[in-house]
């Protein structure tokens, strides 16, 4: 098939960006998204044009290093599909296809479609973790976890961190991956003693970096791994009870 | 006596320099304890040397890498009170492609109380390597893997339950007990996530520092130690040394080298390689699995191929057409006119036979003519039986992701038709060479997880990477490497302004520079790809000595043509991926040679290495344990055609030496 492309290219964090526009000729149906921007990197290469740069890295989403916004949409047109899983045999010969990177205030560009994302990290080191130092654990079958509470918190652990939640936010808001990550450890016995901890210290840093949840429910549309907005409510509920027994205290 | 030997191609006639019956290498010392082997690991551990918990904090320590052996070693280095610094060239840790994995993890938990015990799951990974690996090594492995799921249970990452609330077990290829642990299909991302987390702590704490986005390029050695490392951060092009009193490298493996594997884009050799430039020793480089459950390619610009979890085997049926040119769709063919020939040709482990022989076998047969699927690239595997035995729904929900995953890439349903598979690189057991205590041959430089050689011998079994990388990571690195520590307490360690460090950091900086100045005609990637081909084609899932001896003469020559005829474009002082990618196909092209060597040198089959050669009248791997019973530790020689080989000769004490059977 033959596609036109609008990519974003931007050289650097403060350097303006645009739109070029890009022919990609003879893609096959059965190329990825990326695979196709392979082929088109290969192709500027040799006109002597700088490739165009995109995060990329595992292809079979799971590493969470992908994504951009094509026509609008983050991960692109397809439910459930980081955008390295996303095939041409989902587009039309003759599609016009937008690309951009993340645009969340929360995600500054680094270059041409990559965004810097270490504002999730920051939002785990304020509390997204079990505190059990190495050797120090019991056996495991000790503490019983029934299946759905082991299910539930797998369904939230599931988040890839790619970031299509903040990206494909109105508000640019990180709601969707902070409760995901809460959820997990909440949801478990084994991460009961912290809980209150966790989700003041998590919700507080996700503050300062992102825009607020206005359930908007586009998060949970754009969402790969297809993490449900209940871990929202779930959030919001966990952190009013953290709230009032730290005020208590 | 020296077991120091030449290069054997040089002179392809003569016999194969091997220590015949020899004793370990006077240059390599494994430090293996003494003793029975059930004890050893707890007797060492009371015998090496500690440092006080209020020195910890006056020992600097690097790490490379976030995967589960580099996040796990430095969240517990944090814990124990060094002072951690982790550089990983991923935008976050917990990117690493230890996230990939999907099956699970082994472990001699026996929950099920079916016969396991931690002698067995040492016997089976020594069975399993086809004997190649290091006694000692895969006993502590065995031993600590129970330590592992009790931590990573504790850390929360949820792994699948019971109704009863008790931990669930899988099955996996070459065992016959149900062993493995598992998070869904998403078992590698849920262990990463705990070693992450793990990690973050430590950071919050203080104890851990991390920079993201930072490559390391060379090791830097200051009288025969290592002192540091030069990394480049590749958002900003600056290149920086860092000093410590230990490097720890945890930088996976290098299946990349065929280009075309199931490992993530960016995975390379290129820590490895450059530690190995500065006299780390690389060993087995030829030892490499091929993973027998992924998609087959479907055209040439195919950027990687996608592993379906081995745990599918468990249900699945694998299978072709009895007859070759059967026109008919697989739900059309009966009964009678498959032919399952896994289940046919080994029955007592049928389809969960180890890797290497479901590889090959599924090769033999896709060569005979039997292949399926549009390019007849690939073989059957069948789920109809398990879900008419077990219902849709249980089946489901064991492989409901793998099942979206192949539909997603492929179009296909695999409740309509059986999925096709196909065999791709996948593992590296091949990496430096470490000792007991996992410290490579330069005193103060230590290898763990897939980047190094140890556990796994010439084959690794299914669900023991993961096994590996938090085993060493988490139990035992943070214990050995005290014991050499201990000798430099109160030293400072070397600064970055010593010669050795500015000149490395000249030489990175030169190399990079070198890369963007040859404005040649073709891409890293083409150079890539033609690498790969060669690799695939010559030293591949099965190789013989006209084959390797070909590629040892063509990959020097495209090496040649890539130093001068590269197209990188760009600048060093921004982000450019075409740059990063140069350095590491430049040190690919170097590891594929010696990978070459390395399998040609070795004139048996054993594992993932095959050599046409040597084989049973049945066509299984026929190991020549008189000659070739040892580890091949390969020393750099100063360029890239002229390694010297040092064996480690490797004893079996207690797993006796036997031809592999899975029949």
């Amino acid at each position: 098939m033959n596609l036109t492309l609008h990519v974003w290219r931007q050289a650097g964090p403060r350097a303006p960006g645009r739109f070029q526009t890009i022919k990609a000729d003879d893609i096959e149906q059965d190329a990825s998204f990326l695979e196709m921007l392979d082929l088109v990197n290969e192709r500027l290469i040799e006109q002597g044009e700088e490739p165009i740069e995109f995060a990329h890295d595992c292809r079979e989403g799971i590493c969470g290093t992908c994504g951009v916004m094509i026509n609008g949409q983050a991960h692109g047109p397809e439910r459930a599909t980081a955008t390295c899983q996303l095939h041409m045999r989902k587009f039309s010969d003759g599609d016009e296809i937008v690309i951009e990177p993340w645009r969340a205030s929360g995600f500054p560009i680094v270059k041409d479609l990559v965004v810097d994302r270490s504002a999730f990290d920051r939002i785990i080191e304020a509390g997204g973790y079990i505190s059990v130092d190495t050797g120090s654990a019991q056996d495991a079958n000790l503490v019983p976890i029934p299946k759905d509470t082991a299910d539930l918190s797998m369904d939230a652990a599931a988040c890839i961190g790619c970031g299509a939640c903040v990206a494909a936010c109105p508000n640019g808001a990180a709601q969707l991956f902070a409760s995901a990550k809460l959820a997990h450890l909440n949801l478990l016995p084994q991460g009961q003693a912290e809980r209150a901890y966790r989700t003041l210290g998590m919700v507080g840093v996700m503050e300062e970096h992102f825009g607020s949840c206005t359930n908007h429910r586009e998060c949970e549309a754009a969402c790969p791994k297809e993490i449900s907005i209940d871990f929202i409510a779930m959030l919001n509920r966990d952190w009013l009870k953290a709230t009032v027994a730290s005020r208590r205290a | 006596m020296t077991e120091t030997m030449p290069p054997p191609m040089t002179t392809p006639e003569s016999p194969t320099a091997a220590p015949a019956g020899s004793a370990a290498s006077s240059v390599l010392d494994s430090k293996v304890p003494d003793g029975p082997i059930e004890n050893m690991w707890t007797q060492h551990k009371f015998d090496m040397r500690l440092v006080a918990p209020h020195n910890k904090r006056r020992f600097d320590i690097i790490v490379i890498g976030t995967g589960l052996a580099g996040a796990s070693a430095a969240a517990t280095l944090g814990e124990l009170g060094y002072n951690v610094t982790v550089f990983t060239f991923h935008d976050t840790p917990r990117r690493a492609h230890s996230i990939a994995a999907q099956g699970g993890i082994n472990a001699a938990k026996n929950y099920h109380g079916d016969g396991d015990s931690i002698f067995r799951l040492f016997y089976d990974t020594v069975k399993g390597g086809d004997f190649r690996s290091r006694e000692a090594n895969v006993h502590r492995l065995a031993e600590v893997s129970n330590n592992i799921i009790d931590q990573c249970a504790a850390q929360g990452v949820p792994f699948a339950r019971e109704y009863g609330g008790m931990l669930a077990n899988r099955s996996f290829g070459g065992a016959q007990v149900s062993r493995t642990f598992y998070a869904r299909g998403q078992t590698g991302q849920q262990l990463l996530l705990g070693a992450y987390q793990a990690l973050m702590r430590q950071s919050a704490a203080g104890s851990v520092t991390i920079h993201t986005g930072m490559e390391m390029l060379d090791v830097v050695v200051v009288d025969g130690r290592a002192a540091g490392v030069v990394v480049r951060d590749l958002t900003t092009g600056e290149v920086t040394s860092h000093s410590a009193h230990a490097v720890v490298l945890a930088t996976g493996g290098y299946s990349n080298v065929f280009y075309l594997s199931t490992n993530a884009m960016a995975c390379n050799v290129t820590a490895a390689w450059r530690a190995h430039r500065k006299g780390a020793f690389f060993a087995n480089p030829c030892y490499t699995q091929i993973h027998p459950t992924c998609i087959p390619a479907s055209d040439e610009f195919q950027s990687k191929l996608t592993l379906m979890s081995e745990s599918l085997r468990n249900d699945g049926r694998i299978w072709v057409p009895a007859n070759p040119d059967d026109a008919r769709s697989a739900r059309e063919i009966p009964e009678e006119e498959r032919h399952y020939y896994l289940e046919e040709r080994y029955p007592a482990f049928g389809n969960l036979v180890p890797r290497d022989v479901a590889s090959r076998n599924a090769k033999e047969r896709v060569d005979s003519g039997h292949g399926i699927g549009p390019l007849r690239n690939g073989v059957f595997l069948d789920f109809s039986s398990a879900f008419e035995r077990l219902g849709t729904e249980v089946v489901d929900d064991r492989y409901s992701n793998l099942f979206e995953m192949y539909e997603r890439i492929t179009g296909e349903d695999v409740h309509d038709r059986p999925m096709r598979i196909y065999p791709a690189p996948h593992y590296t057991m091949g990496g430096l060479w470490v000792d007991y205590h996992l410290m490579t041959t330069v005193p103060g430089l230590y290898c763990i997880g897939e980047a190094n050689f140890s556990d796994h011998g010439a084959n690794r079994l299914g669900a023991s990477a993961l096994m590996q990388g938090l085993a060493d990571g988490y139990f035992v690195l943070p214990y050995t490497i005290g014991d050499e520590l201990a000798d430099h307490l109160g030293e400072p360690p070397v600064d970055t302004g010593h010669r050795a460090f500015t000149q490395a950091e000249q030489e990175v900086t030169d190399r990079t520079a070198r890369w963007l100045s040859i404005q040649g005609t073709r891409s890293v990637d083409w150079f890539h790809r033609e690498l790969g081909k060669i690799m695939w084609e010559h030293c591949g899932m099965a190789r013989d000595r006209a084959g390797l001896e070909k590629a040892i003469s063509e990959i020097p020559a495209l090496r040649e043509e890539f130093e001068k005829d590269v197209r990188v474009l760009g600048s060093a002082d921004s982000l450019n991926s075409s740059l990063e990618k140069v350095q590491r196909v430049a040190d690919f092209f170097e590891l594929g040679e010696l990978m070459c060597r390395d399998a040609l040198h070795r004139e048996e089959s054993c594992g993932g290495h095959f050599r046409t050669e040597h084989q049973t009248e049945e066509g299984e791997a026929k190991r020549d344990d008189d000659n070739f019973a040892y580890a091949a530790a390969w020393e750099w020689g100063g360029s890239p055609g002229a390694p010297n080989l040092h064996a480690e000769s490797l004893e079996f004490a207690y797993v006796k030496l036997t031809q592999r059977s899975y029949k």
